[in-house]
C-alpha cells in the first residue's frame, strides 16, 4: 500500500511537469510561422482579409497568447486535441487507431531487450576478462553503434530479399481475411524483425548495464558475507546479487520509455508499420502540427504511465522505497 | 597438550604486483587454543584484516597465500579443495564484519538471511528452521525477535543489525568465530554491549574467537592473549596481561603508550572571559514530502546553551545522531541556527547576513574529519592553506609565505608545498588542514573529531601538536569528539550531549571523577578497557 | 598525461582513437580528394563499387559519387556531432551545477524542466523544432544539443550534489569564499571527469539522431550527409543494397570510435569501475 502511495504522489508530483511540456510546445508553436487560419486560408486558395479575421475570431486567435494557452490546456483536459487537416478526423481518433501497433513493438522490444540484456549481463560479468565477455561487450559495443534504420534495412535485405523468410514490411498481410490464431501469427511474423531492430539497441545498453552493475554488486559486503555463509557461486548470484543488480536496469527502463518512443518512429517508417511513430512523421511531412502535438501530448502521458509502472515495481524490489527516502 | 583450534604457521600471502608491498602478510604464526579469545590488533595496514580472509580464504582477485600452513583442527585449510571449504565456511568458522549495515543484504529480511544458513549447510525444514532462528535472535538479545525475523536490515539500528549479524554467524554452532573489528562501526555504548555479547557467547559456547581490531581498549576489554601486527609480520604475541602490562617489543610499547589514558588532564588555569558563547541554540531539520503533514522534523540541537573561556579548550562529546557536529556547524554558519545567540566577543554571528559572516570568519576557523575529504584533490598544499589570506586580499605571495611558516608551524617540510594532497599520509594532511584554519589567524578554533580517522600514534601526535599551538597562540578551541579517552587528554571542561541536548557540562576532571547525569555515567562505564591504565607499565614508563 | 598513456595503453580504446582519427583525416582530406560539390553528378546512376575507378565505391540513384558522400558526410557528421555535444553539455553543465549546488527551490524548478525534457521522447521533440523551425544544418545542430542536455545535467547534478556534502567544499565556506568562485574554481573541476565522459556518449548520440533525420529526409537535403545516402538507397534496396550499405557502415564506424575513447577515457580515470559504462539515455 506504501509503495502505492508513493507512486501515486511521484505521479501528481509529474503533473507540473506535464504542464510545463504543454506550455512549452504551445509557445513554440506560437513561433511557427503562420496559424491554423493561414494554413486554412492556404488551402481554401487564398481569401480576403475580412474573411481571415472572422476566421480567427471563430478559433479564437484573435485572443490573447495567455488566453489561447488556458483555452488550449483547457481542451487538452477534456481529452480533445483538436482535429487533424490532413485526415479530416479528430486527431485522438486518429492517434487511437495507431496507437496499439506501436504499443504491441515497444512491449516486444522492451521484453527481448530486458530478458535478452539482463541474461548477456550476467554471463558477461560472470566471465569477466575471458571470450564470453570479451565477444559479448563487443557485439553490445557494435549494437550500440548501429544506426537502427541501417540495421532493419540491412535486415530486410537479408531476411526478406535474399532468404524471403520474413516480411519486409507492414503489420499483416492485408486482404488475407484471416481471424484469430492464424491472423496473430501473422503479425506476430510481420513484427519479428522490427522488434528485433528496435529492440538491438537497447539490449546493447541493458547488457553493458547490467555488466557493470553485477561486477559492482559481487563487490559488495553482503556478497562477501554471503561467501562466509559456505554458498556457492550460482547461489550467490541467484539469491543474493541478482536482486540487487537488477535495480539499476528497472530505473533504466524508465529513463529510456521516451527514448523507445522515439526510435519507434524511425523502425515503423523503415517497415511501413501503422503506428504512432509513423503518423508522427507523416504528419511532420505534412505540417499536420495539430496530429503532431496530438502525438507529443499522448507520447508524454505513456512515459508518465510507464515510469508510474518502473516506480510500483522499484518499489516491491526494494522495501528501503517504502520506508522513505 | 591439547590440538590448537587454529594452527597459522609461518604464512606468507602476496599481494598483486604494483602493490605498495609485496607481501600482505610475512611468515605470520599464531595458534588459537580452543575456548579462547585472540585479539590480532594493529594500525591500518598490519594485515590484521587479510589474516582474517586467509583464514576463511575469501581473499580478494590477485591476492594468493605463497608460503606456510594454515591449519583448522588439524586439517590444512589452504590444501583444502574449494567445495570442502564451503562446507567449512559458515559451518565451523562464523564471521562478522566491521560495517552490519553493508554486510547484511538491504533486499531481504534478517530472519531469512539467518535462515539460510540452515538452508546452505543442513535438511532442516522451514518450521524448524524459523524456530531455530527465532531461538537464536533471542540468544543475541534481540529486543523483539518476531519481529526482528521479518524486518528489513534499514528498518533495525546498527546495533540490531551486528547482532542479527552475530546470529547468523552462530547458527551453526562454529567452533570458530572470526570477528573483523565488529565494532568499529558502532557507538560507544552499543559497542560495550556488543563486546559483552561476544564474551558471554564465546563463553557459553566454548568457541575460539579471533578478534580483529586497531583499538587496544577493546583488547583490555576481551582478549585472552593478543597478537600485534605491524607491515605484514607479527611483532609480539601473549597472554594480554603480558602483552598489554609489560609489552617487550619497541612498536608494541610505542603503540600502548599512544593510547590516551581514561583519565582527565591536569586542570589549567580556569581562562579569561568567556570568547564565545552560545545561548539557546537550536536546529531542526524538516524532511520529507511536499505536504506539510507528511514532513519529518527533526531536533537536531534543541536549546544549547555553552561557553567558551578564552585560552581554553572545550570538549563536546556525544554518540551520533547527538547534535555535536550540527552545532558545530552552526558556529561557523555552514549551518543557519534557527534561535538563539552565538556571541564571538561582541559580535552576534547568528544573527548576522551570510555577506557579513564572510567578514567575521577569519575569527572562526575549522578543522574537519576526514583527512581525505577535506582537501581539494586538485590544489596544491600550498595553495590550500595561503587560499585563505588570498580570499581576504593578501597578495600571492605574501600568502604563500605565510603558508611556509605555517608549514613549519604545524611541523610539516615546507618544501611540500608544491605536492598534492593524495601524495600526503592521513596525519600530514591532518595538519595541512590544520593549517589552513590557522593561515587566517582565528581567535575561536573548532575541531569536528579532527583525529577519529587517524591510527593511534599519528592520532597522539596531532593531538600533542593540537595542545602546544593552543599554548603558543593563545587559541580558545572547541573540540568535538565521540571518544572519552580523547576528551580526557585534550578538554579542559566537557559538554556531554544526547539527543540535541547539553546533559552534562563541567571541568572534565569533574565530569569524569563524579558524573552527574545518568547518561554520562553510561558512557563512561562503556568505555572498552576503562579499567586498564595505558602506558603506565613499568617497561614503557622507563623507555618513555 | 598519466590518463593518456593508461588511455592508449588499453587496446580497445588505442582502437578507437586510430578509427577516429581515420574519420577526422577523411573529414580533413574530403576537399584534397574530391575537389568538386559532393552533390553533384559524375556518371551513370547506380554503378556498383569497384566496378568504374572514377568513382570507387560507386554512384548512387541519381548518379552521385558514393565515395566522395562518405568523404564530405565524415564532415556534416562530426561537425554535427560536436557543436550539438558542446550544447548540450553547456546546457547540462549550468543546470546542473546550479540545481545541485543550491538545492531546494532552484532544484525543485531545475529538475521539473529537466524532467519535462525527459518525459518527451526526445526524437519526437526533435521532429517537432525540424518542423517548426525548418531543417538547415544549422537549426538541425542547434535542436539536437536542445534535446540532449537533460543527461549531462542529471549528472552534473548528482556530482554536485555529493561533491558540495565533502569537507573541503565546507572548508572554502569557513573560509569565507563565495558561491560563484566555489562553484567554478573548487567544485567543478572534481565534477568535470565524469561529464566529459559523457560527453562521448552525447556525441554518439548525436551523430545518430542527425543520421535518422537525414535518413527521414528531414534534415539538409544540400549537404552530403550519410543518413541521406542511405534514405537515397531505400529505393532500391532490393538490387542495390550497397547505396544504403557503405554509409550505413561508415556511421558505425564513426559511433563506434567516439564510444570507445570514451570508454577508454572512463577506464582510464577510475581504474577501479572498469567496464563501468556510462548509459546511453537517447536512441
Amino acid at each position: 500500500m506504501t509503495i502505492l502511495l508513493l507512486a501515486l504522489r511521484r505521479l501528481a508530483a509529474s503533473l507540473p511537469t506535464l504542464l510545463i511540456i504543454l506550455a512549452g510546445l504551445f509557445l513554440l508553436l506560437q513561433l511557427a510561422p503562420g496559424d491554423t487560419v493561414d494554413a486554412l486560408m492556404a488551402q481554401m486558395g487564398g481569401g480576403d482579409p475580412a474573411t481571415a479575421a472572422q476566421m480567427r475570431r471563430y478559433y479564437g486567435l484573435d485572443l490573447s497568447v495567455a488566453a489561447q494557452l488556458g483555452g488550449y490546456l483547457w481542451r487538452l483536459v477534456r481529452l480533445d486535441l483538436g482535429s487533424s487537416a490532413i485526415y479530416g478526423k479528430p486527431v485522438a481518433t486518429v492517434i487511437a487507431e495507431r496507437l496499439p501497433v506501436t504499443l504491441l513493438l515497444m512491449g516486444a522490444s522492451l521484453g527481448l531487450a530486458f530478458a535478452g540484456g539482463t541474461l548477456l549481463g550476467i554471463v558477461a560479468a560472470r566471465r569477466v576478462g575471458r571470450w564470453p565477455d570479451t565477444l559479448i561487450s563487443t557485439l553490445g559495443l557494435v549494437f550500440y553503434a548501429t544506426p537502427s534504420f541501417w540495421f532493419g534495412l540491412m535486415g530486410i535485405v537479408l531476411f526478406a530479399i535474399h532468404l524471403g523468410w520474413l516480411p519486409a514490411g507492414g503489420f499483416e498481410e492485408v486482404g488475407s481475411g484471416v481471424s484469430g490464431l492464424a491472423r496473430a501469427l501473422d503479425i506476430a511474423r510481420h513484427l519479428v524483425l522490427p522488434t528485433l531492430t528496435l529492440a538491438l539497441v537497447f539490449l546493447a545498453t541493458y547488457l553493458r548495464i547490467m555488466r557493470a552493475s553485477m561486477l559492482e554488486v559481487m563487490g559488495l559486503d553482503f556478497v562477501r558475507t554471503a561467501r562466509a555463509k559456505g554458498l556457492g557461486e550460482t547461489g550467490i548470484i541467484v539469491r543474493h546479487a541478482l536482486r540487487n543488480a537488477l535495480l539499476p536496469m528497472v530505473t533504466l527502463v524508465g529513463l529510456q520509455a521516451g527514448t523507445m518512443l522515439g526510435g519507434s518512429v524511425v523502425v515503423e517508417s523503415v517497415f511501413a508499420l501503422p503506428g504512432l511513430g509513423r503518423l508522427a512523421y507523416e504528419s511532420v511531412v505534412q505540417r499536420d502540427l495539430n496530429t503532431l502535438l496530438g502525438i507529443v501530448f499522448v507520447s508524454a502521458l505513456l512515459v508518465i504511465a510507464v515510469n508510474f509502472a518502473v516506480d510500483l515495481v522499484y518499489g516491491r524490489l526494494d522495501p528501503r522505497i517504502a520506508a522513505g527516502r | 597438550m591439547t590440538q590448537p583450534l587454529l594452527a597459522v604457521e609461518d604464512l606468507s600471502v602476496r599481494l598483486p604486483p604494483g602493490a605498495d608491498r609485496a607481501h600482505a602478510l610475512a611468515g605470520v604464526s599464531l595458534s588459537l587454543a580452543p575456548r579462547e579469545i585472540l585479539c590480532v590488533v594493529g594500525e591500518s595496514g598490519s594485515g590484521k584484516s587479510m589474516l582474517a580472509s586467509t583464514v576463511m580464504r575469501l581473499l580478494p582477485p590477485g591476492v594468493a597465500p605463497d608460503g606456510g600452513r594454515l591449519a583448522f583442527r588439524g586439517r590444512d585449510l589452504l590444501a583444502l579443495p574449494e567445495a570442502g571449504m564451503r562446507r567449512i565456511r559458515g559451518a565451523e568458522i562464523g564471521m562478522i564484519f566491521q560495517e552490519p549495515m553493508t554486510a547484511l543484504n538491504p533486499l531481504r529480511r534478517a530472519g531469512d538471511q539467518i535462515a539460510e544458513m540452515f538452508r546452505i549447510h543442513t535438511r532442516l525444514d522451514a518450521r524448524a528452521i524459523r524456530a531455530r532462528t527465532l531461538a537464536l535472535l533471542a540468544e543475541v538479545r534481540m529486543p523483539d525477535p518476531e519481529a526482528a525475523l521479518r524486518a528489513y536490515p534499514h528498518e533495525l539500528s546498527g546495533g540490531q543489525r551486528q547482532r542479527v549479524m552475530i546470529a547468523m554467524a552462530l547458527a551453526l554452532e562454529p567452533a570458530l568465530l572470526i570477528a573483523d573489528e565488529p565494532t568499529t562501526a558502532l557507538d560507544v555504548t552499543t559497542q560495550g554491549r556488543i563486546l559483552a555479547l561476544i564474551r558471554d557467547i564465546q563463553h557459553r559456547r566454548g568457541m575460539g574467537v579471533l578478534f580483529i581490531t586497531h583499538d587496544f581498549g577493546v583488547v583490555a576489554e576481551i582478549a585472552d592473549r593478543v597478537a600485534v601486527m605491524r607491515a605484514g609480520r607479527l611483532v609480539e604475541a601473549g597472554p594480554a596481561d603480558q602483552v598489554l602490562n609489560r609489552p617487550q617489543d619497541p612498536y608494541t610499547r610505542a603503540l600502548i603508550a599512544a593510547v590516551p589514558p581514561l583519565a582527565p588532564r591536569a586542570a589549567r588555569a580556569p581562562g579569561g572571559p568567556p570568547i564565545l558563547a552560545l545561548a539557546g541554540v537550536a536546529k531542526t531539520y524538516r524532511g520529507g514530502g511536499l505536504l506539510p503533514g507528511r514532513a519529518r522534523v527533526t531536533h537536531a540541537v534543541r536549546d544549547v546553551s555553552l561557553t567558551l573561556a578564552r585560552g581554553t579548550t572545550l570538549g563536546i562529546v556525544g554518540e551520533s545522531g547527538s547534535g555535536k557536529s550540527t552545532l558545530a556547524r552552526c558556529i561557523v554558519r555552514l549551518l543557519d541556527p534557527d534561535a538563539g545567540t552565538i556571541r564571538l566577543g561582541d559580535t552576534d554571528l547568528a544573527a548576522l547576513s551570510r555577506r557579513a559572516m564572510r567578514g567575521q570568519v577569519r575569527r572562526v576557523q575549522m578543522v574537519f574529519q576526514d583527512p581525505f575529504a577535506s582537501l581539494n584533490p586538485r590544489r596544491r598544499a600550498g595553495d590550500l592553506v595561503a587560499q585563505g589570506p588570498r580570499l581576504h586580499g593578501m597578495a600571492r605571495g605574501a600568502a604563500l609565505d605565510r603558508a611556509r611558516e605555517l608549514f613549519a608551524l604545524v611541523g610539516l617540510d615546507p618544501a611540500a608545498m608544491d605536492r598534492f594532497p593524495h601524495e600526503f599520509s592521513g596525519g600530514q594532511r591532518q595538519r595541512i588542514g590544520l593549517a589552513r584554519a590557522l593561515a587566517l589567524e582565528p581567535e575561536v578554533l573548532i575541531a569536528d573529531e579532527p583525529v577519529s580517522a587517524l591510527d593511534v600514534s599519528v592520532q597522539a601526535q596531532v593531538l600533542a601538536l593540537l595542545d602546544s599551538l593552543r599554548d603558543r597562540l593563545g587559541l580558545s578551541m572547541l573540540f568535538i569528539t565521540h571518544d572519552l579517552r580523547v576528551a580526557g587528554q585534550i578538554c579542559d571542561r566537557i559538554a556531554v550531549m544526547k539527543d540535541g541536548v547539553v546533559v552534562e557540562a563541567g571541568p572534565t576532571a569533574a565530569v569524569f571523577a563524579d558524573p552527574q547525569a545518568a547518561y554520562t555515567r553510561a558512557l563512561l562505564e562503556a568505555v572498552p578497557g576503562r579499567a586498564w591504565i595505558p602506558g603506565r607499565p613499568q617497561a614503557a614508563a622507563a623507555a618513555g | 598525461m598519466a590518463i593518456l598513456r593508461r588511455l592508449l595503453g588499453n587496446p580497445a580504446a588505442l582502437l578507437g582513437a586510430l578509427l577516429l582519427a581515420a574519420v577526422i583525416l577523411a573529414a580533413l582530406v574530403a576537399p584534397l580528394l574530391f575537389p568538386n560539390d559532393p552533390l553533384s553528378l559524375v556518371g551513370r546512376p547506380l554503378q556498383w563499387p569497384f566496378a568504374n575507378p572514377r568513382a570507387w565505391l560507386g554512384t548512387d540513384p541519381s548518379g552521385r559519387d558514393i565515395a566522395a558522400q562518405i568523404f564530405y558526410g565524415a564532415r556534416v557528421s562530426l561537425l554535427i556531432g560536436l557543436v550539438a555535444t558542446l550544447i548540450a553539455v553547456a546546457i547540462g553543465i549550468a543546470v546542473g551545477a546550479l540545481a545541485g549546488y543550491y538545492g531546494g527551490l532552484v532544484d525543485e524548478a531545475l529538475m521539473r524542466v529537466t524532467e519535462a525534457f525527459q518525459t518527451l521522447p526526445s526524437f519526437l521533440l526533435l521532429l517537432v523544432l525540424v518542423a517548426v523551425f525548418g531543417s538547415d544544418i544549422t537549426t538541425v545542430t542547434v535542436a539536437i544539443g536542445l534535446v540532449s542536455w537533460p543527461a549531462p545535467a542529471r549528472l552534473t547534478r548528482a556530482e554536485f550534489l555529493s561533491l558540495r556534502q565533502r569537507e573541503f567544499v565546507q572548508a572554502c565556506r569557513v573560509l569565507g569564499m563565495g558561491d560563484a568562485r566555489i562553484i567554478v574554481r573548487e567544485i567543478l573541476p572534481n565534477a568535470l571527469p565524469p561529464v566529459i565522459v559523457y560527453a562521448s556518449v552525447v556525441m554518439a548520440v548525436a551523430i545518430l539522431l542527425e543520421s535518422a533525420l537525414a535518413f527521414l529526409n528531414l534534415s539538409d537535403p544540400n549537404i552530403a550527409s550519410w543518413g541521406n545516402l542511405i534514405g537515397a538507397g531505400r529505393g532500391v534496396l532490393r538490387t542495390q543494397w550497397y547505396v544504403s550499405a557503405i554509409p550505413g557502415v561508415a556511421i558505425l564506424l564513426t559511433v563506434l570510435a567516439v564510444s570507445l575513447v570514451g570508454q577508454g577515457l572512463n577506464d582510464a580515470l577510475n581504474p577501479r569501475l572498469r567496464g563501468a559504462a556510462p548509459v546511453k539515455a537517447v536512441p
